[in-house]
């Protein structure tokens, strides 16, 4: 039951305005979101909702025009680069798009170096380090002998994104934010992506949330869906709920406009 | 029995590299599209969708070039054909392509208007701009988009409408045969909507004669298309109708891609979506046997050594498998009852 579980992360009323004047959006707008740990959330709306921004705001990366996010009960606290990386070694994020996610100039041995010594392993023997990394690479099906020495352009978009997953498994944050991690590849490599990261989750006990345009990618992993459009919720609660019985003329829209294969697809609604 | 628009006869079109490697992305494909009918093309990335596509319309240019094969437009064979006269007679009137970026060609500086003109008079000198306006008028119109983007600029419609321009734009000169090429994969669901609907409409109204749909969404294609063709590795290794191939797949490729499917609805949970492992062959070397063998489930030592030919399993349905259709129903029956434990 959601509500026996801890509150990991919520916001209360954060906003986030671009621009001034004439130019003035209000991209998100007054959210109140409550995650409880070990649950996975789904963020659902269509581009220029403000999920993006949304998850910067929750990231860090961005600040907030008003509102507070609040990290297990407590303020967050990002106001210096130290604070920052505590922060961070707490959430991490996949993004859509994995060939600007990684340092052009870092070898991967470097990029997962670097998790480990995040995780206060910088003094571990070296044999130490690279039987993590192997851990972490076969993990999601790399073979880590291959990719020694290698750039992280020189892999394919499918692999880049395992290799954002393998970072997730020896980082072994709280909270993972992914950012349509599945947007780019295509639909075989789909379930090979969702199974890591589900498996992932079950072995790390972590917050998932995910943000997504795709109805039926959301339906398929979470537990909680929330629906925005224009910077707002308009709708969440569990996926059976909101995917089956939408309330929201939004939602009911959203989930009509996918094809489908069981039931009649209807092309007279637009 | 209706007229055959298109028909392709081992096509073979290969790329050259520039270290002078031949990769064959379409090996030997034969179809035939009827008219009033629409053919889907799935598959993953790489497996020679697109590059099908292109080899489709006739027009060659380097990196890719025509090996052997015939293309049939309504009783014409326009293979070997020189490029300048594809374009001046083909491109257009027979046959009609839309790149998935297809909104990406609208010049900026132009009003949509002024595109049409200049489509319609590179193929027909003899039409006063009058005529172009009714003409262009009274296919937006059809297509339910109103007649005031004609005198608009690129830049004041949306991304969804600038897509729907182009696809109404491609086929004023009546094109026998359209090719979409993922035209719907860069829009929002609701545009994507759209394109789709207009699609119907113009098959619908008689502006095109026959469709082929590229896409990797299965639940798009399923509910756009006729039969649906799924390609792997430039080959294809199984055509069926639309629901066969959904509902019924026989090549372990297209098993595989089928239990890939994510749509909103009831018992999709409680299913587990299965992947295909491994990566498709590099097509510069392609194996001597069944190119699926080295991730297939149900390979056998023979698979790897003997080429299979394309089967005949009745009512227009082929595939490329040595297993026979029962044995391959035993096989995922089994698989079937083995996940359910």
């Amino acid at each position: 039951m959601p509500s026996e579980k801890q509150i990991c992360l919520s916001t209360s009323g954060l906003t986030k305005i671009y621009g001034f004047g004439a130019h003035r959006t209000v991209a998100v707008d007054h959210v109140d979101l409550k995650l409880y740990e070990g649950e996975v959330v789904s963020i659902v709306g269509e581009s220029g909702s403000g999920k993006t921004t949304l998850a910067k705001m929750l990231l860090g990366l961005i600040s907030s025009s008003e509102g507070e996010v609040y990290f297990q009960g407590i303020k967050r606290d990002i106001s210096s680069q130290k604070k920052k990386q505590e922060y961070w070694k707490n959430i991490q994020a996949i993004f859509q798009d994995p060939f600007s996610s990684y340092n052009i100039f870092n070898k991967i041995d470097s990029v997962l170096l670097d998790c480990i010594h995040m995780r206060g392993g910088r003094n571990l023997p070296h044999a130490k380090k690279v039987e993590m990394m192997t851990e972490a690479c076969s993990f999601v099906n790399l073979k880590f002998e291959e990719l020694t020495n290698k750039y992280p352009f020189e892999l394919s978009g499918g692999q880049m994104q395992r290799l954002m997953i393998a970072r997730i498994f020896l980082l072994k944050p709280k909270i993972l934010l992914a950012d349509e991690p599945t947007s780019m590849i295509d639909a075989c490599s789909r379930a090979t992506i969702l199974d890591m990261l589900m498996q992932l989750r079950k072995e790390i006990g972590m917050t998932v949330i995910f943000i997504t345009h795709d109805i039926g990618l959301a339906y398929y992993v979470s537990d909680t869906v929330y629906i925005m459009e224009h910077g707002r919720f308009v709708e969440f609660g569990s996926a059976d709920e909101v995917i089956l019985q939408p309330k929201e003329p939004y939602t009911q829209r959203l989930i009509n406009d996918v094809p489908k294969i069981y039931e009649e697809w209807d092309l007279s609604t637009v | 029995m209706a007229n055959t628009m298109l028909e392709v006869h081992e096509l073979t079109t290969k790329y050259v590299t520039r270290f002078r490697e031949d990769v064959y992305a379409v090996d030997h494909v034969s179809l035939k599209v009827e008219e009033g009918r629409s053919l889907g093309i799935a598959g993953e990335s790489g497996c020679g969708k697109s590059t099908l596509a292109l080899s489709l319309m006739g027009y060659y240019f380097p990196p890719l070039h025509y090996m052997s094969g015939d293309i049939i437009i309504d009783g014409r064979n326009i293979s070997g054909m020189n490029p300048d006269d594809v374009r001046k007679s083909i491109l257009g009137r027979e046959i009609a392509y839309i790149p998935q970026a297809a909104m990406n060609a609208l010049n900026p500086t132009q009003k949509i208007i002024h595109f049409i003109e200049d489509v319609i008079q590179e193929h027909d000198m003899y039409v006063t701009k009058k005529d172009i306006y009714d003409r262009a008028r009274k296919l937006f119109e059809t297509v339910g988009l109103p007649a005031e983007v004609l005198e608009k600029y690129p830049v004041e419609l949306s991304g969804g409408m600038k897509q729907r321009t182009v696809i109404a734009v491609s086929v004023l000169l009546l094109p026998k045969v359209l090719i979409a090429d993922e035209p719907s994969s860069a829009l929002d669901v609701t545009s994507q909507k759209m394109v789709i609907k207009m699609l119907k409409q113009l098959m619908e109204a008689g502006f095109i004669s026959s469709m082929i749909f590229i896409t990797h969404e299965l639940p798009l294609l399923y509910n756009v298309t006729d039969d649906i063709m799924v390609m792997y590795a430039g080959q294809i290794v199984e055509k069926a109708a639309a629901q066969e191939a959904v509902f019924d797949p026989l090549h372990p490729y297209s098993k595989g891609l089928m239990g890939s499917i994510i749509v909103p609805e009831k018992g999709l949970r409680d299913v587990k979506l299965t992947a295909i492992p491994g990566v498709p062959p590099n097509l510069k070397k392609p194996p001597m046997g069944c190119r699926f063998a080295e991730r297939c489930k149900l390979a056998k030592p023979e698979c790897r050594v003997t080429s299979v030919p394309l089967r005949d399993a009745g009512n227009g349905r082929t595939y490329r498998c040595i297993l026979s259709e029962n044995e391959l129903r035993e096989a995922y029956a089994r698989e079937a009852s083995q996940n359910a434990k």
